[in-house]
């Protein structure tokens, strides 16, 4: 008989030690995944988690763990602020698109002009766009109690809709030969969100990414705001007596975790996307949200979950083309992982103790 | 703009289909959060229904086999669910999402070879001259045994919650789980079974969205239909029969929004079809104010330290 005894203090052992056992079981049970699929399971691994990094077009794939990573990390850290509070945004996918938007348009209606004025304000819009559409949860919630998971997810595929009819409509490309999508971005020097250092994948998105991981640290270790979140997850009541006011609270994590994502979607639009597309989303407001938790919601912990997750992302597709894995069969290798993770969670919380139970 | 090509009897025969998805799921969602579980994946348990479902209808060529796989398959998944939140006391939201990331993942990659696919049609029960009675045999009585059976559910519940012992102690679970345990009641039993009965239920909604409604198989096609049905919970003041009703109006909204579609209304397409995203929220900001009527021991995690 397995018995939980509750322990006193989180373990900070398993705290690190989870999110690696997590990823083991993963590789695991992806593993036998793939060998259902009838690949070889130590191939697929190796081509998932080793190719991206160390194989033969390493110089390929390492840009891309950049640029797939930064949109993942940026957008888990905003998430992050809010779930340590439990305050739950899981509309991040609209807030991007919304921010790809706003930062998109703010960008066309100076074209052909150049300066270098329009990306900064394009950067600006992007943020706004993301802002403005996680406040719309975060208002309903302080103003009339309506629960921001189911709002901020509804809001996703109204964002999807409205994406779609600005690529059909008012942003379409007038000399695109009648095809959906806007202008190309990296066609318009002054929108460009070039890379930095050419072929490293460095772009603005990137610097975002590791500034915001750093300011969430200081905030989170350092400052007042993060103390009332961190309290407010663990002890509601607690954080009302000391004086959280956790209107203000709301409002501040679900606009920061918006106006993230909407940077993400700025920065992703402008530089490796390119241009405003009905399938322009790939998800990335998604799985962040792994990212987020594989992290422990913890801003280095998210840096470095931020490049697992794009190292899969990366490693998934050159296992599609080499060894004709599924497309799917990453995504369900990203929420297996996500399962484990949960699970495993257990050993840091609680202690499992062998043997009869006594009796009371 | 025609709006006379609406036919009023076909609108209404075409809104029962399409709020029945919503009812299986908002129902079996009903009776998880009564037992004071939030499951909030029952997008991905639907969509995993709607999948299992589907391919074992076109393996067979029986559309009924495929319902009961769909509920098998709805609550296999939901069975993820309970070992997290129940056995190893996960956060319930967190695992919520990890079930609907997962079950989308999964469906995709079950779904690859049944793209493009017709699935064989389950027909219409047959009620003899009921069917010819003008308007109300074509609203009433041209659908097929699933469609009852969603009514029929919602009844079955209903009577369940308010008139037998089962349903006074799953309540009891959801009021207060510290109290139920104390009276000697299994809470994790119960509360597992609880969510084994919603993953069904949502299992047979997405399959009839999959079988009757498309009819047809395509990647993440519940588009948000197990969202929806969360926030009909909500709506509903966990009370069965007013899950019915709403679930009713925003099938009538959805089928509205599609007639209007073909009617060439000037709104855009996708104005249109944001519109039931839209209306979910603004019915959640109105309903909102009043949460007495939520489970007490809702989304909390039991652990019986002693």
């Amino acid at each position: 008989m397995i018995r939980l005894e509750k322990r006193p203090e989180p373990s900070r052992a398993f705290s690190l030690a989870t999110p690696l056992l997590a990823v083991l079981a993963t590789m695991f049970f992806g593993g036998l995944l793939f060998v259902a699929l009838g690949k070889d399971p130590i191939t697929s691994i190796i081509t998932i988690f080793w190719e991206p990094l160390f194989g033969e077009f390493a110089f390929y794939y390492r840009p891309q763990l950049l640029i797939k990573g930064a949109p993942l990390v940026l957008i888990a850290i905003g998430l992050s602020l809010g779930f340590k509070a439990g305050i739950w945004n899981i509309g991040a996918e609209g807030q991007y698109i919304m921010g790809a938007l706003f930062g998109a348009a703010a960008g066309l209606a100076f074209y052909p002009t150049e300066s270098v004025l329009i990306f900064p304000f394009m950067v600006l819009a992007g943020a706004f766009g993301g802002w403005l559409w996680a406040m719309i949860p975060a208002f309903l919630k302080v103003r009339f109690g309506t629960n921001e998971i189911l709002v901020s997810l509804m809001l996703v595929y109204v964002a999807e809709q409205f994406l779609a009819s600005m690529s059909l409509g008012l942003l379409k490309n007038p000399e695109g030969f009648g095809f959906p999508g806007s202008r190309n971005l990296q066609q318009y020097a002054s929108a460009h969100n070039a890379e930095l250092i050419a072929g490293t994948g460095m772009h603005w998105g990137v610097v975002a990414a590791l500034i915001a991981v750093i300011f969430a640290y200081v905030l989170l270790a350092r400052h007042r705001l993060g103390f009332a979140i961190r309290v407010t997850g663990e002890a509601p009541r607690a954080a009302r007596f000391s004086g959280v006011n956790p209107t203000r609270l709301v409002l501040f994590c679900m606009g920061m975790s918006g106006l993230l994502a909407g940077l993400a979607g700025l920065f992703e639009v402008a530089g490796p996307a390119g241009q405003v597309t009905i399938d322009f989303n790939v998800g990335y407001g998604f799985t962040a949200i792994i990212v987020a938790f594989l992290g422990r919601l913890h801003p280095i912990g998210i840096l470095l979950a931020g490049g697992l997750m794009a190292l899969t992302y990366i490693g998934g597709d050159i296992a599609q083309s080499n060894l004709g894995l599924p497309a799917a069969a990453i995504q369900v290798f990203q929420g297996m992982l996500l399962f484990f993770l949960l699970a495993l969670d257990l050993l840091t919380n609680y202690r499992l103790r062998f043997g009869r139970a006594e009796v009371a | 703009m025609d709006l006379s090509v609406i036919n009023p009897v076909l609108f209404i025969a075409g809104f029962l289909v399409a709020a029945t998805p919503l009812i299986f799921a908002a129902i079996g969602e009903l009776v998880v959060e009564k037992a004071g579980v939030l499951n909030l994946g029952v997008e991905g348990m639907m969509i995993m229904g709607a999948i299992c479902g589907f391919a074992t209808a076109v393996e067979t060529g029986s559309p009924l086999l495929g319902f009961a796989m769909a509920a098998v398959g709805g609550a296999s998944l939901s069975l993820l669910f309970a070992f997290l939140t129940q056995i190893t006391l996960a956060n319930q939201v967190a695992s919520g999402l990890a079930l609907t990331l997962f079950g989308l993942g999964i469906s995709a990659l079950l779904g690859q070879s049944y793209v493009g696919v017709k699935p064989p049609r389950l027909g219409d029960i047959n009620f003899g001259p009921l069917a010819d009675i003008p308007v109300i045999g074509p609203i009433l009585f041209t659908h097929d045994i699933i469609l009852y059976l969603g009514i029929a559910l919602v009844a079955g519940v209903w009577a369940v919650l308010k008139y037998t012992r089962a349903g006074l102690i799953l309540r009891a679970v959801g009021e207060s789980h510290d109290a139920a345990h104390a009276l000697g009641f299994k809470v994790v039993r119960i509360r597992t079974l609880a969510i084994l009965f919603g993953g069904a239920c949502a299992g047979l909604g997405g399959a009839y969205i999959s079988l009757i409604r498309v009819p047809q198989w395509t990647e993440g096609m519940t588009a948000g239909i197990g969202w929806i049905a969360l926030a009909l919970v909500v709506f509903a003041s966990w009370k069965p029969w007013r899950a019915l009703l709403g679930a009713y109006l925003f099938g009538g909204i959805t089928q509205l929004q599609l007639n209007l579609q073909g009617a060439g209304v000037a709104i855009p397409v996708e104005y249109l079809a944001m519109s039931p995203y839209i209306i979910t929220i603004v019915v959640l900001v109105i309903l909102s104010a009043d949460k007495s009527a939520a489970p007490a021991s809702l989304g909390r995690t039991f652990h019986a330290s002693h």
